[in-house]
């Protein structure tokens, strides 16, 4: 097979997405926000609850779409939750390096390994939007959303 | 000689091929196979070659100067006109009004013939697998002018729903705005008895022809139909233009919509007349290379049997559904009887870019997505599907790969 879908597609994306973590609404969330590709019709909902100095206290998310668009849901909130905003700030630039195939040293040495399952995706520049749609909208979420 | 061979003699679809010089090319190093047409066609070699030349030897702005290639490119411009009233089959090409593209045409009847006249509570019937393209012209009317948007649906195969049709044609109808071709379902509507229905009731037909035209012969005299859509880049034409085929009498009456140069007679300080139609709908400088292309594109079908080309694209859907048959995890949208030459599908557990991507490695170019019609989407209860479709020069090894490429999907993507 094509080496290059192999790393796209490979178990860990597809277990991701067959089987979403965190996957739901949240009653009583304190951020909220709805992501939308026009291009496709992917949705995704992000829902928060923040602690007062910002940390990712909870978070979970729902939403329809492609294999990469909601395996990268599901990876980004097992991997949000617990952190600070500074600290998922930097996980989120560093994601977003990482999917472009730019520099992602930025990237905690853990978090890397963890993210490295999404790399293939710069070699798919069509499908970088759907690995990126729920970051944005979790950053929707923190900035613009509060219920 | 059997109808059969007939038919083979008559279109050769291999000699066509090679009018295509981009499809030999290979993507990710495998032959190139393209089933995309229904997004935009590729254009024959003579298309190119002829807009080239052209530039290279007669062109120059139209209608304005007194110079030898003004007068020369004027000439290409007004012919190319002239091969679209053929294509058509129009009266007059004064009824032939070039725009940049199918969607301009539908919005310049819009602006031009409905909004001036318009009141709230008129009705305007349209179809549910309408192209965006054919819904938010009219979405406009609706909110800026009060019109009321009534929605025809389709039967479970995709096909109209003709009784549905006529009941939703009431007296305060304005205007049916159909299209003649789904370019989801591939249905093809049946424009002639849809016109009967809309006249007998006074109410004028607009038919979006983007999809339509490509694959069925249009008279509109024979249909009678008041506005007819095309778009080039579909008929293997160049992009940035298409026509707006609009009977005398509509084009008399309606308003100017984009104003500059050209389309007028006299400006002064405080009045103004304008030009007759065409020209009064064509402001600014028209997209001149462009109309020698679609001209060009639009003689390299007339030459062709366009019956034969037809069964040979009837042919290749045919082969495509009866080989996809064999998937059970495979949901085929648009089974209409007589049904254009596209296939769209969606597959349990795999998502319609997921599909599109593997497709895509194996050199297969589908759309996937909403295709511009998210209406019928909801229709289906579907949120994106991936659509084949076929074009003259496309055949059964096409088909095969477009197969093999969904065997190996489902093999990377799993069950689900």
């Amino acid at each position: 097979m094509d080496s290059a879908l192999r790393e796209l597609y490979q178990e860990v994306i597809l277990d991701h997405s067959r089987h979403p973590r965190h996957y739901g609404a949240m009653e009583g969330a304190s951020h909220k926000a709805e992501g939308y590709n026009p291009l496709c019709g992917d949705k995704v909902t992000v829902y928060l609850q923040l602690d007062a100095d910002g940390r990712v206290a909870d978070i979970k998310f729902e939403g329809k779409g492609c294999a990469i668009s909601q395996a990268s849901a599901s990876m980004m909130v097992d991997m949000l939750k617990g952190r600070t905003a500074a600290e998922a700030d930097q996980l989120m630039q560093g994601f977003l390096h990482l999917v472009k195939g730019e520099d992602a040293s930025g990237l905690a040495e853990d978090d890397r390994e963890r993210l490295e399952v999404m790399g293939g995706i710069s070699e798919f520049p069509m499908r970088v939007k759907c690995a990126t749609l729920a970051w944005h909208t979790y950053k929707n979420a923190v900035e613009e959303g509060a219920t | 000689m059997t109808a059969q061979g007939k038919i083979a003699v008559s279109f050769d679809a291999e000699k066509a091929r090679a009018d295509f010089a981009i499809l030999s090319r290979q993507v990710y190093g495998k032959p190139l196979v393209y089933l995309d047409s229904g997004a935009s066609a590729q254009k024959p070699d003579v298309v190119l070659d002829t807009m080239r030349t052209f530039a290279m030897s007669e062109y120059a702005n139209v209608h304005r100067g007194v110079h030898f290639l003004s007068a020369a490119a004027t000439d290409r411009y007004e012919a190319a006109r002239r091969t679209v009233q053929k294509f058509l089959g129009a009266a007059s090409e004064n009824e032939i009004v070039f725009t940049k593209g199918g969607t301009e045409a539908i919005n310049l009847v819009a602006y031009s013939h409905l909004m001036p006249t318009i009141q709230p509570g008129d009705e305007i019937v349209l179809s549910v697998m309408e192209h965006h393209s054919n819904i938010v012209p009219w979405h406009f009317l609706r909110e800026r002018n009060g019109a009321v948007l009534r929605w025809v649906d389709v039967q479970g195969d995709g096909s109209l729903d003709i009784e549905a049709l006529d009941a939703a044609i009431g007296p305060k109808t304005k205007l049916v705005a159909i299209t003649h071709m789904s370019n989801v379902l591939g249905t093809i509507t049946p424009l002639k008895d849809i016109v009967a229905r809309a006249h007998a009731k006074g109410v004028p037909v607009l038919a979006d022809g983007c999809q339509g035209a490509v694959h069925e012969t249009v008279g509109v005299q024979a249909l009678d139909i008041d506005f007819y859509v095309i778009t080039g880049h579909k008929l293997y034409g160049p992009t940035g233009i298409g026509a707006l085929y609009a009977k005398k009498a509509h084009l008399k009456t309606m308003r100017p919509f984009n104003g500059g140069g050209e389309m007028i007679r006299e400006v002064m300080k405080d009045r103004i007349t304008y030009a007759d139609p065409p020209a009064r709908f064509e402001a600014g400088t028209p997209p001149i290379i462009e109309s020698v292309g679609l001209a060009t594109a639009l003689e390299y079908l007339m030459a062709l049997d366009r019956a034969a080309v037809a069964a040979h694209e009837h042919d290749l859907l045919a082969y495509a559904r009866q080989q996809v048959g064999q998937f059970n995890w495979l949901r085929v949208i648009g089974d209409a009887p007589g049904k254009g030459a596209i296939l769209s599908f969606e597959a349990d557990g795999m998502h319609a870019h997921d599909l599109a991507t593997i497709l895509d490695r194996e050199g297969v170019a589908v759309r996937a997505g909403h295709h511009c019609a998210q209406v019928l989407m909801e229709r289906f209860g579907v949120a994106s599907t991936s659509r084949a479709s076929f074009a003259l020069y496309n055949n059964r090894a096409d088909v095969d790969a477009l197969i093999a490429g969904l065997h190996k999907a489902r093999g990377i993507l799993g069950h689900g």
